[in-house]
């Protein structure tokens, strides 16, 4: 089954993206920030990313630009979790190179849908 | 599936409730004059975790309170607000306000709807007043006529132009999964414009050559087609036309068709958004009951503590597999084999303990962190100056231990803010800087945890104690009392230096419920002050209250407890060195000093002791509340940690005797407390 990486320095918001997608049998590996998510994305190889935006140490935009430097990770589908208030930051994603975005406030099922989009 | 969020509370709860004090802190130490673009941002970053947690776990009302703060604090990120005081104290009361919230609702109680509302009001007037420019245009409009063009029921079908820029299969998009999702709307054919396609040397496989037709079959809102073409809306060039039924375009309305490329990007949210909101607010009372019903006491843990105790468990299992064999086919040769793994198995659980132990251990940061604002708010209310710096931030002590000492800190904390600073004008007038400084600092010593409390304030006057102290009748007039015991007057009971009383300190009933506090958790508290130059109060405590090392020792067929850190020194008595004085008990020469011996035996009142002569037995002698004292027992018998037992818990409180403890042969043994033996002694 594929592996996901998710992102998100809250970490109620990081168990529930976690165990909604364990429970939906993807490998999840967790990161707390941008630094986090990036040492964890080089030391092995992920099929999706799921991150927050907003985050210290390496926010979710910054990560995603670089991870899509990496060789890895040129086609790999890579979700931001936005709130609605953050159209820009929708633009600045893309434009780093992001997949798609789920919208805050989410729940599981839409998070499902959303990522089994993406990966079959 | 069906997820039980609920699970995922009680994390969020503790992480929005730091996420405030970050906040308050990081508010408080805004400075106007220079305001650091990432401090903001700190700030900010909180308020949007709370926000995006609060909605998706159902607190839809904090979510909606904490979107009026996060819009403020985005204004102010971007430079298009000014950051001023008063916006500072609106958002201080909305973090006091959200912190309420979040109390009531983890507790299962009404949330104040009243304060909110005053609240959210008195942040929208400061988001009005016209310090930011106005907010982004809502986007909400464009919507309806989106809406619109969904509806028309004489529409069976679309065509779809797609066709995509180079570069999107690099954003991780594929063509493929769009098409596969638009099948799910309806019957759709594909076909492939190869036009685009360079010859093969040209030809690079991560770009994206082809474009593609698409025709859906099915009258479908154009909302469901530009929804799956939401991500890629930048990267591809799309044009949709709506088909007709053919009656329709007989009678020559063909000219209508609607294409519909560049629709608003707001069109495609507020659909989405608006049936979960309403799900969110039915489920929102019932969530808080169960909730309430699940609330319990959680900590978080390093994952390197984790890991240290699991690298434990796994010596111990070694150990015991080791013993084991011995043990199976045990001869007297494998002796040493056996002493040797026994030796092991003792050190592998002491350090399996403290790995134990180190869990429970929360930064005292967790009671600091309040402090900051209680200076900011007093010395504004008061005029006065003050600095309060936090050292030691990061030393460690039981969460139990954290829990319980917030409230005696925040009085000690007060007292000097209030009582213990002066007023600018007094201190220039002195010769001090304006500002005073409060310094409010932890660290280990020994197995105990230190919390000074410093101030360079005004100090402690003993002579106006010791007035006021013999006026309230608390003392007699011709008591002779060290500097110590003058300042320990203020831990009597009724006792209140303060000439007016304040809304601060309060009314002077607190600092004996402050030491009965501390002692309660078998800790100490102690003044120096010196008149002019400022105060410092130091609270000693153990490092934890479960487990505690301590000396066993006999008298009678008792056997007592002794914490290892009260004792200075055991020793032998020589007769010559006793002194008896009538009506004021034996005391000790040692080195100098006369210390009064307490014998333990009398004291319980323990039958038939080894040793009745101060000869026969030994004097333990240990020290409490600053002062030395000789405990006569008959015997040491050895040191060992022991797991403290609460007997209040169990049974009731008795003086001199601070817990309980279960020995090794199963018996019970008292925990002694110092000061308490020396109180009993003194009746």
């Amino acid at each position: 089954m594929a592996t996901i990486l998710a992102v998100d320095d809250s970490a109620s918001m990081r168990q529930m993206v976690s165990f909604t997608l364990k429970g939906a049998g993807y490998t999840v590996v967790e990161a707390v920030d941008g630094v986090d998510a990036l040492t964890k994305a080089k030391a092995q190889s992920f099929d999706c990313v799921v991150t927050d935006v907003n985050m210290p140490n390496k926010d979710g935009i910054a990560l995603i630009k670089d991870l899509r430097a990496l060789p890895n990770y040129k086609f790999t589908p890579m979700l931001m979790l936005t709130t609605e208030s953050g159209m820009d930051k929708k633009q600045q994603g893309k434009e780093a190179g992001a997949t798609g975005w789920i919208v805050k406030p989410f729940n599981p099922d839409q998070l499902l849908k959303t990522i089994k989009k993406v990966m079959e | 599936m069906a997820i039980d969020m609920q699970q995922f509370h009680q994390v969020f709860f503790e992480e929005s409730f730091e996420g405030l004090d970050a906040m308050e802190s990081g508010l408080l130490n805004l400075d106007l004059g220079d305001v650091n673009a990432e401090d903001i941002n700190t700030i900010f970053r909180a308020a949007h975790s709370i926000k995006g947690g609060s909605g998706t776990f159902g607190f839809s009302a904090v979510a909606d309170f904490t979107h009026v703060m996060e819009t403020l604090l985005d204004e102010m990120r971007d430079g298009r607000r000014q950051v001023t005081q008063a916006a500072i104290n609106v958002l201080l009361g909305s973090v006091d306000c959200l912190r309420d919230m979040m109390q009531a609702i983890r507790g299962g109680n009404e949330i104040n709807r009243h304060g909110v509302s005053q609240n959210q009001q008195a942040l929208e007037d400061e988001l009005e007043s016209g310090a930011g420019s106005p907010g982004a245009p809502s986007a909400v409009a464009p919507a309806s006529a989106a809406q619109a063009l969904g509806v028309d029921s004489s529409i069976v079908g679309w065509t779809i132009a797609f066709s995509p820029h180079k570069h999107l299969l690099k954003t991780g998009n594929d063509p493929v999964r769009l098409f596969r999702e638009l099948a799910t709307l309806g019957d759709l054919s594909v076909a492939a414009d190869l036009q685009g396609v360079p010859d093969l040397p040209d030809l690079d496989p991560e770009e994206c050559h082809l474009s593609w037709r698409l025709s859906i079959a099915s009258p479908v809102p154009v909302q469901a087609i530009e929804e799956i073409f939401d991500w890629v809306e930048d990267d591809c060039d799309l044009a949709l036309q709506a088909v007709y039924a053919r009656n329709r375009s007989a009678s020559g309305e063909s000219g209508a068709t609607l294409p519909a490329a560049e629709p608003a990007p707001a069109a495609k949210v507020g659909p989405v958004l608006k049936p979960q909101s309403e799900a969110v607010k039915t489920g929102e009372p019932d969530d808080r009951k169960k909730a309430a019903a699940k609330a319990s006491s959680s900590i978080r843990v390093d994952t390197g503590k984790i890991d240290a105790l699991i690298n434990m468990v796994g010596e111990l299992v070694i150990t015991q597999s080791m013993l084991s064999l011995v043990g199976e086919h045990f001869e007297i040769a494998k002796l040493d084999q056996l002493k040797n793994g026994l030796a092991q198995l003792e050190r592998h659980t002491r350090e399996l303990q403290e790995s134990v132990m180190n869990i429970r251990m929360l930064p005292i940061s967790f009671v600091f962190s309040r402090f900051p604002r209680l200076a900011h708010d007093i010395s504004g209310k008061l005029g006065k100056k003050i600095e309060l710096k936090l050292v030691g931030e990061n030393t460690e002590v039981d969460k139990t231990v954290v829990e319980l000492l917030s409230d005696p800190l925040v009085h000690l904390v007060r007292n000097s803010l209030d009582h213990g600073i002066e007023m600018p004008e007094v201190r220039r007038a002195a010769g001090k800087p304006e500002t005073g400084t409060v310094i409010l600092e932890a660290y280990h010593r020994g197995g105990n945890i230190v919390i000074e409390v410093r101030d360079d304030g005004k100090g402690l006057d003993k002579d106006m104690l010791r007035a006021k102290a013999i006026e309230k009748g608390l003392i007699s007039a011709d008591a002779i009392l060290s500097d110590k015991q003058s300042y320990e007057l203020i831990f009597m009971p009724g006792f209140s230096t303060a000439e007016k009383l304040t809304d601060i300190s309060g009314r002077g009933v607190g600092m004996d419920v402050v030491r009965r506090n501390i002692q309660a958790l078998g800790g100490n508290i102690e003044i120096i002050s010196e008149l002019g130059k400022g105060s410092t109060i130091a609270i000693h405590l153990p490092l934890t209250l479960a487990i505690l090392d301590g000396q066993s020792i006999a008298v009678g067929d008792e056997t007592y407890i002794l914490p290892l850190g009260a004792i200075i020194e055991s020793l032998n008595i020589k007769e010559e060195r006793v002194n008896r004085v009538v009506g004021k008990g034996e005391t000790f020469l040692l080195r100098g000093h006369y210390l009064p011996i307490i014998r333990l035996h009398e004291i319980f009142k323990v039958p038939h002791p080894k040793a009745m002569r101060l000869t026969d037995g030994l004097l333990v002698v240990v020290e409490g509340q600053g002062e030395r004292y000789g405990l006569f027992v008959d015997d040491l018998l050895g040191q060992q940690q022991v797991v403290i037992k609460s007997l209040e818990a169990n049974y009731r409180r008795i003086e001199g005797v601070s817990a309980a403890t279960i020995l090794g042969d199963g018996s019970v043994a008292l925990i002694l407390d110092i000061p308490g033996l020396v109180r009993l002694a003194n009746q």
